[in-house]
C-alpha cells in the first residue's frame, strides 16, 4: 500500500490537507511514536503530514499570558532553554525523562499528548501546571485544556481534520514551583507504572494555590481536585501529607500488568504525590 | 509508486537519492547510499545502533523518514575519521578493547562524538545518562565509559 507523504508550509494548507484525504491520517513531527507504529504495521497511515515545514513549529516563545511552544519543540531543545526550565522546571524535567538523548532529539510535547498513552511523562506535568493547547481545524481555532484532549488509551478529542500547533503555557506565578516524578523500576529508559505531577504557589509559607496531576493509573491523565483542596491553606504539615497521599489514592484507578499491580500502583500514588508536593513547595519558596 | 526526490548532504558531500515516503533514513544511508556503518538493531529507537546526527542534533535513522533530511546535513560513523587518521574516539576505543562483536560501536562513537562536542569534560554519570540509548550486548558497558572518559581528557590536554 502506498503512503501519501505531504510537507505543507501553512497549518490553512494542512487543514485542508487532513480535512479532504479519506483513511488514516497521521501528523508528523517528532515522529519517535508515529515511525514505530508504522515500521511495525500497527498503524500504516494512507496520508502522512509533516508539519515541521510550517514556520514556528520551532520556536519557544515567552508572549504576555505565558510560553508558546510549537509542536515541534524536541524535548532537548525545551531542557536547552534556561528560561523556560526556571519558569516550568516540573514540566522540562518530565518531558525530559522520556526516552534516550536520541530520542529527546526528536520526540515533541505535542505528541506524547496525542499519542494518547495513559503513562505519557509530559502529560501529567501540563495538567498541573494549567496548559492549554491551541487546536487548528476546519472550523477554526479553538483551545482546549490539556486534561480534555485524552480520552482514552490512544484516543484524544480532536476531531476530523483538526491538529495541535502549541501548547499553551501560563507565567510563572509570584512565588510557584512546579515539579514531576515517575516511579519506574530502573534509572531510566522506562515507562511510568505511576507519574504525579504538582503546581502550586506560595503567599509567605501557605499553599493559595495548587494543582495536582496524575499519569498511569487511570485510562487518561487525571486532574485530581481533592488532592489539590488538600494542600491549599496548609504548609505541607504531617496531617495535610496524610491528607493528600488519601486523595491522591482515591483518585486512581489503574490496570494490573506486569509493570505494576492495581494495589500497588494505589499507593504509589500517594507516596509520590507527597515527594512531588514538596520539591515543588521548595521550588516556590525559592 | 511515488518515489520523492531527496538532496541533502551527508558527511559534508552532497548527495541526491530517490525514496519512498515509507523509507527511513535509515534504509536510505545503508541500501541507497553504501553507508553501512549505521546499524539496524531494533528498528524501533531503542538500540541506538542506527544513531547519526542530523544538523548537529543526535539521533535514530530508524525514528526518522529518508523525504525528511530534504536540505539537512548527516554526519555518520563513516565521517569521523580524517583520511586515514581515526578519530581520537576510535584510537581509544581499540586501546581500551571497549567493543566486542562491534555492532552498537558506530551508534556509541557518533553519540560519544556528539556529547563531547557539547561538553569536554563530563562525569562519570553524564556519560551513562547520555550514552543510556546505546545498547551493548557483548563487553558491558565500563570499558566503553572509561574510553570515552579518557578520550575526553586526552582531547581537553590537547587543547
Amino acid at each position: 500500500m502506498h503512503m501519501q507523504y505531504h510537507s505543507p508550509e501553512s497549518f490553512d494548507e494542512a487543514v485542508s490537507l487532513a480535512s479532504k484525504s479519506e483513511g488514516t491520517i497521521r501528523f508528523l513531527a517528532g515522529g519517535t511514536d508515529v515511525l514505530v507504529q508504522l515500521r511495525s504495521d500497527i498503524v500504516t497511515p494512507d496520508v502522512l503530514i509533516d508539519l515541521k515545514k510550517i514556520d514556528g513549529t520551532k520556536d519557544i516563545s515567552r508572549t504576555a499570558e505565558g510560553w508558546k511552544i510549537g509542536t515541534a519543540v524536541s524535548g532537548a531543545e525545551m531542557s536547552e532553554h534556561p528560561e523556560l526550565s526556571r519558569d516550568w522546571p516540573g514540566v522540562v524535567e518530565a518531558m525530559d525523562l522520556i526516552g534516550s538523548t536520541q530520542i529527546q532529539g526528536r520526540a515533541t510535547l505535542v505528541g506524547n499528548l496525542c499519542n494518547g498513552s495513559p503513562a505519557a511523562d509530559s502529560v501529567p506535568a501540563l495538567i498541573a501546571a494549567g496548559a492549554a493547547v491551541n487546536v487548528v481545524g476546519p472550523k477554526g481555532e479553538r483551545q482546549v485544556r490539556v486534561e480534555d484532549i485524552p480520552t482514552g488509551p490512544g484516543r484524544t478529542s480532536l476531531e476530523k481534520g483538526e491538529m495541535i500547533n502549541e501548547i499553551l503555557i501560563p507565567a510563572k506565578r509570584q512565588n510557584g514551583g512546579d515539579a514531576y516524578l515517575r516511579f519506574i523500576p530502573r534509572t531510566e529508559m522506562d515507562i511510568a507504572v505511576v507519574g504525579c505531577a504538582v503546581s502550586l504557589s506560595l503567599e509567605g509559607d501557605t499553599i493559595i494555590d495548587a494543582r495536582v496531576a496524575l499519569g498511569a493509573v487511570a485510562p487518561t491523565a487525571l486532574l485530581v481536585e481533592d488532592a489539590s483542596k488538600a494542600i491549599i491553606g496548609s504548609n505541607l504539615d504531617d496531617g495535610t501529607m496524610a491528607a493528600l497521599a488519601k486523595a491522591a489514592s482515591a483518585a486512581c484507578n489503574p490496570i494490573n500488568d506486569k509493570r505494576g499491580t492495581i494495589k500497588f500502583r494505589t499507593h504509589v500514588a500517594g507516596v509520590l504525590a507527597q515527594r512531588v508536593a514538596k520539591i515543588a513547595y521548595d521550588r516556590a519558596r525559592g | 509508486m511515488g518515489m520523492t526526490h531527496v538532496s541533502t548532504t551527508v558527511n559534508g558531500d552532497r548527495e541526491e537519492f530517490l525514496c519512498d515516503p515509507r523509507e527511513t533514513l535509515l534504509d536510505v544511508l545503508r541500501d541507497k547510499l553504501a553507508l553501512t556503518g549505521a546499524k539496524e538493531g531494533c528498528g524501533t529507537g531503542d538500540c541506538g545502533a542506527c544513531s547519526v546526527t542530523v544538523d548537529g542534533r543526535l539521533v535514530c535513522a530508524c525514528l526518522m523518514l529518508g523525504v525528511e533530511v530534504e536540505g539537512k546535513s548527516i554526519d555518520t560513523v563513516e565521517g569521523i575519521s580524517t583520511d586515514e587518521e581515526l578519530h581520537p574516539l576510535q584510537t581509544k576505543f581499540i586501546e581500551y578493547a571497549a567493543l566486542q562483536c562491534g555492532i552498537c560501536t558506530p551508534g556509541i562513537l557518533v553519540a560519544a562524538k556528539s556529547l563531547l562536542e557539547r561538553n569536554p569534560d563530563p562525569t562519570e554519570t553524564e556519560v551513562r545518562y547520555w550514552l543510556a540509548g546505546n545498547l551493548c550486548r557483548c563487553t558491558g558497558y565500563d570499558k566503553i565509559i572509561r574510553a570515552v572518559m579518557d578520550t575526553a581528557a586526552e582531547i581537553r590536554e590537547a587543547t
